[in-house]
């Protein structure tokens, strides 16, 4: 079991709370990304994880043993940064085979070891390279290969990506997933790319300020924020505040302070008569001449449209009220519609949700 | 227009060389002649090099002076080296002061430290001794050491240390395998500029000095007192190319200068 667990734990700087009564189970095997702005204290989460820094107050485990007190060449973790913090003076294979040459193993068996390491990054040829004579990728895989040799109990990920180009962080984000699933091993990940913890993550949780705002799988907590922080950190939103006037058959029907009527499907325990806020995602919202009747629909004008490739984004302005975003698919060569045509925007009641706050 | 401009540049810069090296040029040159009165025309001859060597109060002195070197080299860098750690490693009270009044030990002359470490030295009733010139000369080289040992732990990247821990790395074995290698090159310049520092240093040793104890540059100093004569030139030329070397070296280490 290697399971890793962070009970009311707070550490401060100054005044200032980087964790904030903080409580977490992360299960055995689990790839969990800790989501968040830089400075929500993401990292500091992961460094107390790591030992490297003592919470003031609260208690953390690894494998169900408590790591109060325990120094981080005793917890038996892996670690890989976000510069990676490869040994300079050291080769690629040296790099790897620290971990392993600390802990007094077999000469042999290093050999063996490290090479397995490297095999398994897909670093052969490369053994006797320093860091610097290496791009950021293969620096990234050494600095995974190093972490993952000593068959740690967790292995933390600061940022590993962020260095790297898109298309080299898309194809590293994939490798990762597959190591990871392969190995089994428990993952925790921190990042600041919304897009990647979606990708990466069993679960995923979204921190502001020292806090938790939201744990969850990928598909909850972007399907269905809680808040509108986690709403608009996770992605786009279109929000409609106004008062829930009426729910049946679990549907809630809701008047805008613009005096537009909404319905949703996902109406928590919210009800009637509260004032709530409903969020519709752009990619949810479509457009149409003639919209379907029983769906939520506007009349707008088409203010602005950026064409992106494999979608279309436009921006449509109600009579009253705020600017719509809409994220329509290229499914024809061109696009369909015009800046300063009328139309309507419309979109289901299943596909939109109210804010629990 | 702008060929005419390089060309000033240029011969400007040749004037400055000339200038910083002519006379250096023509002690080392002076040495090799035959004249003891320094006339010319110039006849090449080894003999003020063979003299020299049979001088043994020059030999006793350039002995002390490098064994001096030596020693003030390796315990300034040692102490020098650990207060920098702190210095970097460390947010403790008055850190800041601490770190600002480094640099005025460097700016103040040498002749005036050496008065002030003669002085407070009479005042604690300590004798002149081989110890005093020893802690003098620590004393001028310590600033030195701690503030090129700064630059090179500021330059050190501090999550190298936590991946060795996180690998299971003890602080000992860490500092031995990560931080040790990485600051080397630092402390091997900080060595061979303190020694230079030490060796070439007159002030400190012609106040602090017991009696009868002499180092190069006083004997250099008193010899010269007494009536030049072109051994000096040998020895100084000597002198001059080894601390040159020793100064190139290191000043590849040492940026701020």
């Amino acid at each position: 079991m290697s399971s890793v667990e962070i009970i009311q734990v707070s550490k401060q700087f100054g005044a200032v709370f980087a964790a904030d009564h903080i409580d977490l189970m992360i299960d055995d095997g689990e790839f969990f990304a800790l989501l968040g702005p830089s400075g929500c204290g993401k990292t500091t989460i992961l460094r107390l994880i790591a030992g490297f820094i003592e919470p003031d107050t609260g208690r953390i485990s690894i494998g169900l043993s408590d790591m109060s007190g325990i120094p981080p060449e005793k917890r038996s973790i892996g670690v890989v940064f976000q510069n990676y913090a490869l040994f300079p003076h050291l080769t690629a294979r040296e790099n790897v085979a620290f971990g392993l040459s600390v802990r007094r193993v077999d000469r042999n068996e290093i050999t063996s070891r490290v090479n397995d390491a490297l095999d398994m990054v897909e670093l052969e040829g490369l053994e006797d390279r320093y860091p610097k004579q290496m791009s950021g990728g293969q620096q990234q895989r050494v600095a995974l290969a190093r972490a993952l040799v000593t068959q740690p109990k967790v292995l933390l990920l600061d940022e590993p990506l962020a260095a790297l180009d898109k298309k080299l962080r898309t194809q590293m984000q994939v490798e990762l997933r597959q190591l990871q699933q392969r190995l089994k091993i428990t993952t925790i990940f921190v990042t600041h790319d919304q897009e990647e913890a979606l990708t990466l993550a069993d679960r995923i949780a979204v921190m502001d300020n020292g806090k938790i705002c939201q744990i969850g799988h990928p598909e909850q907590v972007y399907e269905r924020p809680d808040t509108l922080f986690v709403s608009n950190f996770l992605g786009q939103s279109n929000i409609f505040s106004g008062k829930l006037i009426a729910l049946e058959n679990q549907v809630g029907k809701m008047v805008t302070d613009h005096e537009i009527s909404l319905s949703t499907s996902w109406t928590r325990n919210k009800r009637v008569g509260e004032i709530v806020r409903l969020v519709v995602r752009p990619e949810k919202v479509k457009i149409a001449h003639q919209p379907p009747t029983g769906s939520n629909q506007i009349a707008v004008k088409i203010i602005h449209r950026v064409y992106l490739g494999t979608s279309t984004t436009y921006l449509m302005l109600p009579p009253h009220g705020e600017t719509i975003i809409a994220f329509v698919q290229n499914e024809q060569s061109m696009p369909a519609f015009e800046v300063g045509q009328n139309v309507f925007t419309y979109w289901e009641a299943e596909n939109c949700f109210l804010l629990e706050d | 227009m702008k060929k005419s401009i390089h060309v000033i540049a240029y011969a400007y810069a040749i004037l400055i060389l000339l200038f910083l090296y002519g006379p250096l040029l023509v002690m080392v040159l002076m040495g090799f002649n035959r004249s003891p009165l320094y006339e010319l025309p110039f006849n090449f001859d080894l003999i003020w090099f063979q003299r020299m060597f049979t001088n043994e109060r020059l030999l006793t002195s350039t002995r002390n002076s490098i064994g001096l070197a030596i020693s003030v080299s390796i315990l300034a860098t040692f102490l020098g080296t650990l207060a920098a750690w702190a210095l970097v490693r460390y947010s403790f009270r008055g850190r800041n002061v601490l770190q600002t009044l480094l640099v005025p030990p460097i700016t103040i002359p040498w002749l005036i430290l050496a008065v002030s470490m003669l002085l407070m030295f009479y005042w604690l009733k300590i004798p002149r001794s081989n110890m005093t010139l020893f802690i003098g000369h620590v004393g001028v080289a310590l600033p030195y050491v701690i503030l090129v040992m700064i630059t090179r732990f500021q330059g050190m990247d501090r999550t190298l240390e936590e991946a060795a821990r996180s690998l299971g790395a003890s602080p000992l074995v860490t500092f031995f395998r990560i931080t040790f290698p990485m600051i080397l090159p630092g402390l091997v310049a900080a060595m061979m500029f303190t020694f230079a520092v030490s060796f070439d240093n007159f002030t400190i040793s012609h106040f602090l000095a017991p009696q009868g104890v002499s180092t190069l540059p006083v004997e250099i100093y008193s010899a010269i007192r007494k009536g030049f004569t072109p051994e000096i030139n040998a020895i100084s030329g000597i002198i001059f190319i080894f601390s040159a070397v020793l100064i190139l070296i290191s000043s590849r280490e040492i940026k701020f200068f």
